[in-house]
């Protein structure tokens, strides 16, 4: 059988997914037990003790200084920002999605703009950022905005420009003004389309979250691992990534199911 | 004065010549079938009337004053496929017309308003056999049971002009006897002008009061785009017969042949 045709049964591919995910554990353990081994006080790869204790300071201690539990702290710092970042962009990109997919007179004038915008690297204008905004939470919200909004308008412009012709005569037919053809053709279906997008843009927000954290800030996961970075704390660094990674996953699928759940015709191949 | 007149009217894009000198004049109330080979401008003429396309010379008139160019409510259209709104029930979609001619902003109606209007569609699925799937989704329906939800849709509205692109085109031939028979109920019922665009030449001459074939007259092999077809035959059903059929049927295939060449 050519190998194109083979494929793995339920059991079989569950364990060839978790296979990769405990080979990395396993050489991770191998070759921290070594180390270890050679100099206990080894900083590089910390064991799972170490990392444990690390993670019960952070998140289970009153940290000294402040009192408080820093672990939490970061994470709903970090998350409101990411929230707020990617709400503004996700609303701008729904606005200016369907004047651009829908208006044509709009798309002439604004579809260049967003095209050369989405082309500016956001990092290079960090500084910008800086200066105008402020070292507060306004300049780390805005990058993510400025990082992930442009691309989202021209995905959305796009969704709404996929939406077959027919549609756009037929609901004409009906007598439908610009305005109703707006809010009762393209808004409520390109709505599933729009929590694509922002999962997909879920990524590039965190990239630029951690980045505005680990450049100003007082607080933070992105923060808090450019902080302890200096002790070559990566017994703290490592749950901290790890923790990230589990936030993005939780986030990316709540959203994957809120859309299955509030559109049922979307996932069921009605589009 | 006829309701839809039609004098010396030309469609062409640059050197492509899509219809030339086309001349027809259509009563109230006539269910036209056009036939002819792919590229003949049978959907170009229907686009024309829907106020899609506008004719590049001659006139095309409504009541004796030129189509409006854009689509509006009193001209329907039922297209071979994507017709209907995929996020609204077969209820939701039917009632939408409905919804958008009352409430300009809105867009939806409420209460009294909206308990009248959904008594209308209930009796437009009963019409088009639709009542049992009236809270479905559209695309847990089968294609003909599509077709027959973008037709309700489109008559709730009354519209003087129903236009009809392959709406059969898609599906099997069992089905297509059934839309057959309730398309031509519709018709009787509602009295409304259809114009229905088909590939099937049977279809079309079986189908409706009024045959109107479209293809070229003249062809250059060197140039397919010089010269545009035209209405070659126009004829009321019922008086065709087999030999007919024949004619017009070898006429089309040898167009399309040119066509394809």
């Amino acid at each position: 059988m050519r190998l194109i045709n083979r494929t793995p049964g339920r059991l079989a591919a569950t364990a060839l997914g978790v296979l990769p995910f405990l080979a990395i554990l396993l050489f991770y353990g191998l070759a921290s037990q070594q180390r270890l081994a050679d100099n206990p006080n080894d900083k590089l790869l910390p064991g799972m003790t170490q990392m444990a204790a690390a993670v019960d300071r952070m998140a289970f201690e009153e940290d000294r200084r402040s009192g408080d539990y820093l672990m939490w702290e970061d994470t709903v710092a970090s998350l409101e920002r990411l929230g707020l970042g990617v709400g503004v962009a996700a609303l701008l990109a729904l606005v200016v999605g369907l004047a651009n997919g829908v208006l044509p007179l709009v798309r002439a004038h604004l579809a260049p703009l967003v095209s050369a915008l989405s082309m500016i690297p956001p990092l290079a204008i960090l500084p910008i950022l800086f200066i105008v905004f402020g070292l507060g939470e306004l300049s780390k919200v805005m990058l993510i905005v400025i990082g992930t909004a442009p691309i989202m308008m021209r995905d959305l412009t796009q969704r709404v420009r996929e939406l077959p012709a027919e549609q756009r005569i037929k609901i004409q037919t009906l007598g439908a003004n610009s305005w109703q053809v707006i809010t009762r053709m393209a808004l409520p279906q390109v709505l599933p389309r729009l929590i694509d997008a922002v999962r997909l843009s879920l990524g590039p927000a965190w990239l630029f979250l951690i980045a505005a954290e680990a450049i100003a800030s007082t607080e933070g996961l992105g923060y808090r691992i450019f902080l302890v970075r200096r002790y070559l704390a990566m017994e703290v660094i490592l749950p901290y990534v790890i923790w990230i990674t589990l936030l993005a996953i939780l986030i990316d699928q709540c959203l994957r199911l809120a859309n299955r759940r509030l559109f049922p015709w979307y996932n069921a191949g009605g589009h | 004065m006829s309701f839809i007149t039609v004098r010396n009217l030309w469609k062409n894009y640059g050197d492509q010549v899509v219809l030339e000198n086309l001349n027809l004049s259509v009563p109230q109330g006539e269910f036209c079938t056009l036939v002819g080979a792919s590229g003949c401008g049978k959907s170009t003429f229907l686009k024309m009337l829907l106020g899609q396309e506008s004719p590049s010379r001659g006139e095309l008139l409504l009541d004796g004053r030129p189509f409006p160019r854009e689509p509006d409510r009193h001209r329907g259209i039922v297209f071979q496929r994507y017709s209907v709104f995929p996020h609204l029930s077969v209820r939701q979609n039917v009632l939408m017309g409905l919804e958008l001619e009352q409430k300009p902003v809105l867009g939806r109606l409420f209460g009294r308003a909206r308990r009248t209007a959904l008594a209308r569609v209930d009796e437009m699925l009963a019409q088009v056999g639709l009542s049992a799937s009236a809270h479905r989704w559209p695309h847990e329906l089968s294609g003909g049971m599509q077709q027959r939800l973008a037709i309700a849709q489109s008559l709730i509205m009354r519209p003087r002009v129903l236009l009809l692109d392959e709406p059969f085109g898609a599906l099997d031939p069992g089905i297509r006897a059934d839309m057959h028979e309730l398309l031509l109920t519709l018709w009787r019922e509602t009295g409304t002008t259809i114009f229905m665009v088909t590939h099937d030449l049977r279809e079309g001459f079986y189908l409706g009061t009024r045959l109107l074939v479209f293809d070229k007259v003249r062809n250059d092999p060197h140039a397919p785009g010089a010269y545009g077809a035209t209405v070659t035959y126009d004829q009321p059903i019922g008086q065709a017969d087999r030999r007919l059929y024949q004619d017009i049927e070898a006429s089309v295939t040898t167009t399309a042949r040119h066509q394809a060449a």
